[in-house]
């Protein structure tokens, strides 16, 4: 260790003697913390196209006949037809939507913004072990991004058959009058894989290789024991994707029958690699999320981390449990009945360690001495969504009652609760929490507050009454429910989810100016504004190029707050040497 | 709008809806704790000038309680759901004399077949109606489901009824109807342009009524 961050210092040193030109300092940079910040532009612009995606899509379930589509000639007539969209192009909403939500903005933000940008810095290191592979795992999102957007212009439209791509509809164009735009997605999908899998090999190598000296395993941040997780899921995960969608290029593309029964080959193969992806990623999109959320709330609460061990293990067993419940996406798939009773039980077990966590947050609030500014109150507000998110889990989990509710819209207010509600208020909390270190100025705590409670509001009136919807049994992914005899009289809750749909993208738009306005007019930040014990928070605020003048070394846990050795002040930093503060407070 | 499942017309039905309103309560119990605790504790511990926070790094013993006790319920209802997903699907209690219709899904309609007068599958007097299900009430009725094209999923709210139809497989689903009435067959599984249409138009009738209708349906189907 100690060599690596010899020449990683030597690096740092390099880079400060000879001023860098703009190119190398802000778009092809190697610099940790600005490809952090890259990815987070890249994500809230996705943000935005993603949310404007599910803004179409409920203007049509909540009038389905109605036509007139405000600006609806903007549109090409293949997507908008005299004030009506199409099926074919309700299909691809639908599909990209999902697609651009979980891995063009959410995925990327969890990881590719945070795990970038705080490894390093929490871990006490200059930047990351590779960081020429870390910015090429940036720039292979760029072309993703691209072909993405592409995909919606070219002849057919884009990809149709769900995000989950389920075979045969996503192989044979001659079925969906989609071709192209199914292979640019596929395409885009294989450097998303890429970009995960270099991001993945960075983050593992830079926790297990680089931690400042006495920065031990049971002293890092949650945060960072939920990166890493993360990280080595995605590592066993994306190539499986990446594999299954190359598969599906060729199916569609030179004739091979992967998944084609004409052929030979086995739709319900598909589902398997799909999923054993699949599942995974929904701990991939969930696990940064909580660990954020259990940094905040230990900052926000002035508290340690209520069972700090007890947190990782629940990280680990979930993680583990993660990759044995695949097939609990398809219950009602046509698989043989007798896995479903396996499946079922690693499904519901891991609902034990996702308990333990959310009481363990609790217990980090109990008693405690709340500060709830923005980035607590998502903090908080993940705990309460992600709570409901777990608990609508287990309807689906007993397979008996995922007869009924599969494929309804029981399932997407549950994918809401957990992604939504879940992974983006703890990623606004983290952008709250984490703004003043990457741009040395507070978002305005005003805007913050309100923001929060529209997205809270808006959030529960948009995905609660969903699960009223779902049990009525309106089908997902439907372009019109008015047809159908067990459907009817839902109209008036579609239409007020609509609405409800509109004020939360549009509270999106006060969070967006919030954050650009802070650039410029945001209060000055200093080094530590929260009063944090962990390292990122001991240097300047932005830090340098190399993070550190000095190596900082590590003598606490870390999160010792109102520690009562501690007298003048609550916290007590990682790097603060015990025999300077107290001789008391060194070991934990 | 009423927030409640569709009236049961399936003898599963009764089984399936009576697990659903379990879990409704348990997860509303723990619902209610913990957005209660959440609340209670922001009101309680809201942040005062010059108050100190109790310093703890958790409890072992808490630990252990919110561990066991969540496994336990989670341990009972995992085996109480396997258990009556295995008398749902096991294929052990597939029913013997069950009267069989093949259900094939193509884009985007429903095509069954029926067994004709003589009640088995596979001999001359079959015939196929497109978009209309029809079969006798209290009766083991098991249908074959096959796809033509892509995956469809056979759903019939009212009987709690949804399994994927799959191309290359033929699966197996059974149910028994309690009561006559007139429902409907909806795709569950997107399907491509025409998903939201694909429907179908289910009829359970007596024992007298189906027999009458098949009769006057074989003729015109034999032509």
């Amino acid at each position: 260790m100690a060599t690596i961050v010899a020449e990683a210092t030597g690096q740092a040193i390099l880079h400060e003697e000879h001023e860098q030109s703009f190119l190398r300092k802000y778009i092809f940079s190697t610099d940790h913390k600005v490809i952090a910040i890259q990815f987070l532009i890249y994500t809230l612009f996705f943000l935005m196209i993603g949310g404007l995606l599910a803004m179409l899509m409920r203007y049509q379930i909540a009038w389905p006949a109605r036509g007139e589509l405000p600006l609806g000639g903007i549109f090409p007539e293949s997507m908008v037809a005299s004030g009506y969209i199409l099926p074919e192009f309700y299909n691809a909403l639908v599909t990209m939507h999902g697609s651009v939500m979980v891995f063009l903005a959410i995925m990327p933000m969890l990881v590719g913004v945070w795990a970038n940008y705080l490894i390093p810095l929490q871990l006490g290191t200059h930047d990351m072990a590779f960081p020429r592979l870390n910015m090429l795992s940036f720039w292979a999102m760029v072309p993703a991004g691209i072909l993405t957007l592409a995909s919606f212009f070219v002849v057919g439209g884009a990809a149709g058959a769900g995000w989950t791509l389920y075979a045969p509809l996503s192989a044979r164009p001659d079925l969906t009058g989609v071709g192209l735009g199914q292979i640019l997605w596929l395409v885009a999908l294989v450097f998303i894989g890429l970009s995960s899998i270099l991001g993945s090999v960075n983050y593992i190598t830079t926790t297990i290789n680089m931690r400042a000296p006495g920065m031990t395993w049971m002293r890092m941040p949650l945060t960072i024991w939920s990166l890493f997780i993360t990280a080595i899921l995605a590592l066993l995960a994306m190539p499986v994707l990446s594999a299954a969608g190359i598969m599906l290029i060729f199916d569609q593309t030179i004739g091979t029958s992967f998944f084609l029964p004409e052929g030979g080959g086995q739709p319900l193969l598909w589902q398997h690699l799909f999923w054993f992806f699949g599942h995974p990623e929904v701990y991939i999109l969930i696990l940064p999320a909580m660990g954020f959320t259990s940094e905040i709330l230990s900052v926000g609460s002035r508290k340690p981390v209520f069972g700090y061990k007890a947190m990782v293990l629940a990280l680990v067993s979930i993680a583990f449990l993660g990759f044995i419940v695949w097939g609990h996406h398809m219950f009602q798939s046509g698989m043989n009945p007798m896995l479903g009773l396996t499946f079922t039980v690693s499904t519901l077990f891991i609902a034990v360690p996702s308990a333990i966590k959310t009481f363990n947050w609790m217990g980090t609030m109990w008693r405690g001495n709340l500060q709830l500014h923005s980035a607590m109150l998502f903090a908080i507000g993940f705990v309460a969504m992600f709570a409901i998110g777990g608990l609508s889990g287990v309807f689906m989990a007993s397979t008996p009652v995922d007869i009924y509710i599969h494929d309804t819209y029981f399932i997407v207010a549950h994918i809401h609760y957990v992604l939504f509600g879940g992974s983006l208020f703890a990623l606004f909390g983290a952008i709250y929490f984490w703004y003043p270190k990457m741009f040395g100025r507070m978002m305005n705590e005003t805007m913050g507050k309100i923001h929060f409670w529209l997205t809270f509001v808006f959030f529960n009136l948009v995905f609660f009454p969903m699960h009223g919807v779902g049990m009525v049994g309106m089908m997902r992914r439907i372009y019109d429910s008015t047809g159908y005899a067990h459907l009817q009289g839902i109209e008036d809750t579609n239409a007020i989810i609509t609405w409800a749909a509109f004020g939360l993208f549009a509270s999106g738009f006060l969070f967006a100016f919030n954050f650009f306005w802070s650039l410029k007019k945001g209060r000055k930040a200093g080094a530590n504004p929260w009063n944090a014990t962990t390292l990122e928070w001991q240097t300047p605020s932005p830090p340098k190029h190399g993070n550190w003048e000095e190596v900082p070394v590590v003598y606490h846990g870390p999160h010792e707050y109102s520690h009562p050795d501690v007298e003048d002040k609550d916290w007590l930093a990682q790097n603060e040497r015990p025999d300077v503060v107290s001789p008391a407070a060194g070991s934990h | 709008m009423d927030w409640a499942l569709p009236p049961n017309y399936s003898t599963f039905g009764v089984v399936i809806d009576q697990l659903f309103w379990i879990i409704l309560v348990i997860t509303g119990i723990a619902f209610l704790l913990v957005e209660g605790g959440i609340l209670w504790f922001c009101l309680k511990y809201r942040g005062r000038e010059g108050a100190k926070a109790h310093y703890t790094h958790g409890s072992n013993r808490l630990e252990i309680i919110w561990t066991v006790i969540p496994a336990i319920i989670i341990a009972v209802l995992g085996a109480y759901s396997a258990l009556v997903w295995d008398d749902i699907k096991g294929s052990s209690n597939r029913p013997a004399d069950a009267l069989e219709f093949l259900v094939v899904g193509k884009q985007f309609e429903w095509n069954i077949t029926y067994p004709g007068v003589d009640e088995t599958l596979g001999t001359a007097d079959d015939f196929t109606v497109r978009n209309q299900f029809h079969f006798p009430v209290n009766e083991d009725i098991t249908i074959l489901l096959e796809s033509e094209d892509v995956i469809h999923s056979f759903f019939i709210p009212e009987l709690r009824v949804k399994q994927d139809a799959v191309p290359g497989m033929t699966i197996p689903v059974w149910f028994d109807a309690t009561q006559t009435g007139n429902f409907e067959i909806a795709c569950a599984e997107l399907c491509g342009l025409g998903h939201y249409y694909m429907m179908a138009s289910v009829t359970v009738h007596s024992a007298a009524d189906f027999d009458a209708w098949q009769a006057s349906q074989a003729p015109a189907a034999a032509q």
